[in-house]
């Protein structure tokens, strides 16, 4: 579904991706791993061109989408993207935080959104906050009212960039609960994360990246317990310890 | 002290409404009306401009700046005395001395709100912008729906702030005989010849009573929107 | 629109601008200094330990935070007078009184507002500084004059820079009171003349030039600034 082409991103001089050969497949969920400055986040965001990239290629469903004649807010619009800060807006209630999108880009009608917005925040635990404003929930409740405004535009893949680093340890597990449900209903994901409780549990796949190069692939018990990389070795054994 | 009381007395009215009802309207009600017109005119201006400082279209950015830093180095007189000489030309025919000063006054308001306005667009945090862009929102329904809607309301202050320059900037149609407040006072003081210390006291009491009036409210604002920040009720409708 | 300069820069005319654009500059330059050394002295009265001292300031600073500056102008120039001993008066009137009382508005309105931001300035220092160079031995002053006020010109610098840039261009209004600075004799020129775009294009050129050296030193001062703090 996902195909990354010998994908290259600099920044100025600084090399942040490195010749990424990687396929996703409808359904899906990949974690990508690794130190901080490996380009995992870097790499999730090429995926809906809030980065460009310099060279290779990516496709989805075959459409490359760094391509001149894509339109990239038709192309945003069908990929749900998490951010690690949230990012809900302030000044608008939960429920037009969610209703948003779909009012704007898709035409949709204000009662129909009002009620499909309430449907996934009912989803995401959060149908009673509706009317309540972003800042007055707490930081695992925006962060699933942040999801549920992706979930809005129905996207086949939701992209993850470290979504539970910025909360406190006890609101980790709402926010998990929801992206369980989301892989056990059969959603493609990309997920940057360390929680390797969730990698076990859902991942497909994981994928270790370090100085901008994916350095090991493999299944999660795999990679948790006989990391082959000696990066990788050194990064599993330094989670465990954190 | 008694002088003061006879000058208020005497001359009240004209330093309130000038010659109005009978004539033209002048004094503080002159004065006011230039700022809120002034105001009013150049507010949705500066959105553009300070909106077009911060977009990545070079040429945009590049004229929204030349007019602010050229606009912000020159005084404000040599606008009016710009006004005198352009729109004439301009509009293709004379305009009054009220006229002028009202488009000096908003070109010089307009620069300095569009800098107002694009502080708090550069304010906001970047996530704002990534996070509608990735739900699909084009740069100007971003603008419309996310940006504005929380770089305005946080400038608030910053915009009554300007209003109340501005009110002191309308002192300077004086120099082109417009029959404002400063220009009355001065009128009077040159009917009463040996009151001056009274006249120009009463003068700077009524534009510090305004002015001052005006900052408190300005504070008041400013702790009304640090607490709906914190918790923000029915901050915007917008969507 | 036929333009002809040569028509504005006739020996006599030339003169007038020259002569309007020194007074324009030895205006800023006399009230610049006036005001900055006595911001700095506001700052020190108005951080002293006494209630009258912090409310004078506070008084001063509003004053001239709230009237026009051409208000301010006036009030010097015509009430003030009213107010001097008739020596004083007379002294003044036989040197420039002009250029004396809108100087002095425009140094006291541009010290008031100087002031207010080397007091934010010295605010965002850590309160142990003071208690540093007490502990060393230096007076309350000297702490003042040598250790705060450095740091807090330090950081206040980007808002005197706008306060300067203020201060240049309201230089302009003491034409209100007769001063032959730039805006007043290149009106002259233009009543003359009726070289109208000329003249205020040579006036504005003036302003511009000016204006973009005070910004041009206060970016070149802010970026020395950084590299001094480290960053």
């Amino acid at each position: 579904m996902i195909v990354f082409d010998k994908v290259e991103k600099w920044y100025g001089s600084f090399h942040a991706l490195k010749d990424v050969c990687e396929t996703v497949a409808a359904g899906e969920v990949v974690v990508v791993c690794g130190p901080s400055g490996s380009g995992k986040s870097t790499l999730i965001r090429t995926v809906n061109r809030l980065e460009p990239i310099q060279g290779g290629r990516i496709a989805i469903d075959g459409r490359d989408i760094h391509g001149p004649s894509i339109d990239v807010n038709e192309l945003r619009s069908h990929i749900g993207f998490v951010f690690q800060q949230f990012n809900l807006f302030p000044h608008l209630s939960v429920a037009r935080n969610v209703m948003l999108a779909p009012m704007r880009v898709h035409r949709m009608p204000e009662k129909a959104a009002r009620e499909a917005a309430l449907a996934l925040l009912d989803k995401v635990g959060l149908a009673h906050k509706a009317d309540e404003f972003p800042p007055r929930l707490s930081g695992g409740q925006q962060q699933r009212v942040a999801i549920a405004r992706a979930l809005a535009m129905k996207p086949p893949v939701m992209l993850f960039d470290e979504p539970t680093s910025a909360l406190d340890p006890e609101l980790v597990g709402e926010v998990l609960t929801v992206m369980k449900q989301l892989a056990a209903e059969g959603m493609t994901m990309v997920c940057v994360t360390h929680e390797m409780g969730f990698a076990r549990e859902v991942a497909d796949r994981v994928i270790f990246m370090d100085a901008g190069a994916v350095l090991e692939r493999a299944k999660p018990e795999d990679f948790f317990l006989r990391p082959q990389h000696p990066r990788a070795t050194k990064f599993v054994s330094d989670i465990r310890h954190a | 002290m008694q002088d003061i009381l006879d000058i208020l007395r005497d001359y009240g009215l004209l330093l309130a409404v000038g010659q109005f009802p009978d004539g033209p309207i002048g004094g503080l009600a002159l004065t006011l009306i230039l700022a809120v017109t002034g105001l009013t005119v150049s507010f949705p201006l500066s959105v553009l401009i300070g909106v077009g400082r911060t977009s990545h279209h070079p040429a945009i950015a590049w004229t929204c700046t030349a007019f602010v830093t050229l606009v912000r180095a020159l005084p404000l007189l040599m606008l009016i005395f710009w006004a005198y000489f352009v729109v004439p030309l301009i509009i293709g025919r004379t305009v009054s001395a009220l006229t002028t000063v009202i488009c000096a006054l908003v070109v010089y308001e307009t620069a300095y709100l569009a800098e107002v306005v694009r502080a708090a667009i550069l304010a906001l945090p970047k996530g704002q912008t990534e996070a509608s862009r990735s739900l699909g929102l084009s740069a100007s329904q971003t603008l419309r729906d996310v940006i504005l809607p929380q770089a305005l309301f946080n400038a608030i202050p910053s915009i009554l702030n300007q209003f109340i320059s501005l009110v002191k900037n309308t002192s300077v149609a004086y120099i082109i005989s417009v029959s404002e407040l400063t220009y009355s006072a001065y009128q009077i003081n040159a009917q009463l010849m040996t009151k001056p210390l009274q006249v120009y006291l009463i003068l700077a009491a009524i534009y510090f009573i305004i002015c001052f009036s005006l900052s408190r409210l300005v504070r008041l604002v400013e702790k009304r929107i640090d607490a709906s920040r914190k918790a923000p009720v029915a901050a915007g409708s917008a969507a | 629109m036929h333009l002809d300069f040569g028509a504005v820069l006739t020996p006599q005319y030339a003169h007038w601008i020259l002569w309007g654009a020194a007074t324009s500059a030895a205006l800023f330059l006399s009230s610049w200094v006036l005001a900055f050394a006595s911001a700095a002295v506001l700052v020190a009265i108005g951080s002293a330990p006494f209630r009258g001292a912090r409310w004078a300031v506070a008084g001063f600073v509003a004053y001239h935070r709230n009237i026009p500056m051409l208000v301010q102008i006036f009030v010097w120039y015509f009430a003030v007078p009213q107010l001097l001993p008739e020596p004083l008066t007379r002294w003044v009137n036989s040197h420039n009184s002009e250029f004396i009382f809108a100087m002095i508005a425009l140094f006291l309105n541009a010290a008031a507002y100087m002031s207010e931001d080397m007091r934010s300035g010295l605010r965002a220092l850590p309160p142990a500084q003071m208690e540093a160079g007490r502990a060393l031995g230096l007076s309350y002053l000297q702490t003042m004059r040598d250790v705060l006020l450095p740091q807090a010109v330090r950081a206040a610098l980007p808002a005197l820079v706008n306060q300067s840039l203020s201060l240049f261009k309201a230089t302009s209004l003491a034409m209100a009171v007769g001063v032959a600075e730039m805006t007043y004799t290149s009106r002259q020129v233009e009543n003359e003349t009726y070289r109208t775009f000329e003249t205020f294009a040579i006036a504005s050129l003036f302003y511009v030039t000016l204006s973009f050296a005070i910004m041009a030193l206060g970016a070149w001062a802010d970026r020395r600034n950084l590299r001094a703090a480290g960053h």
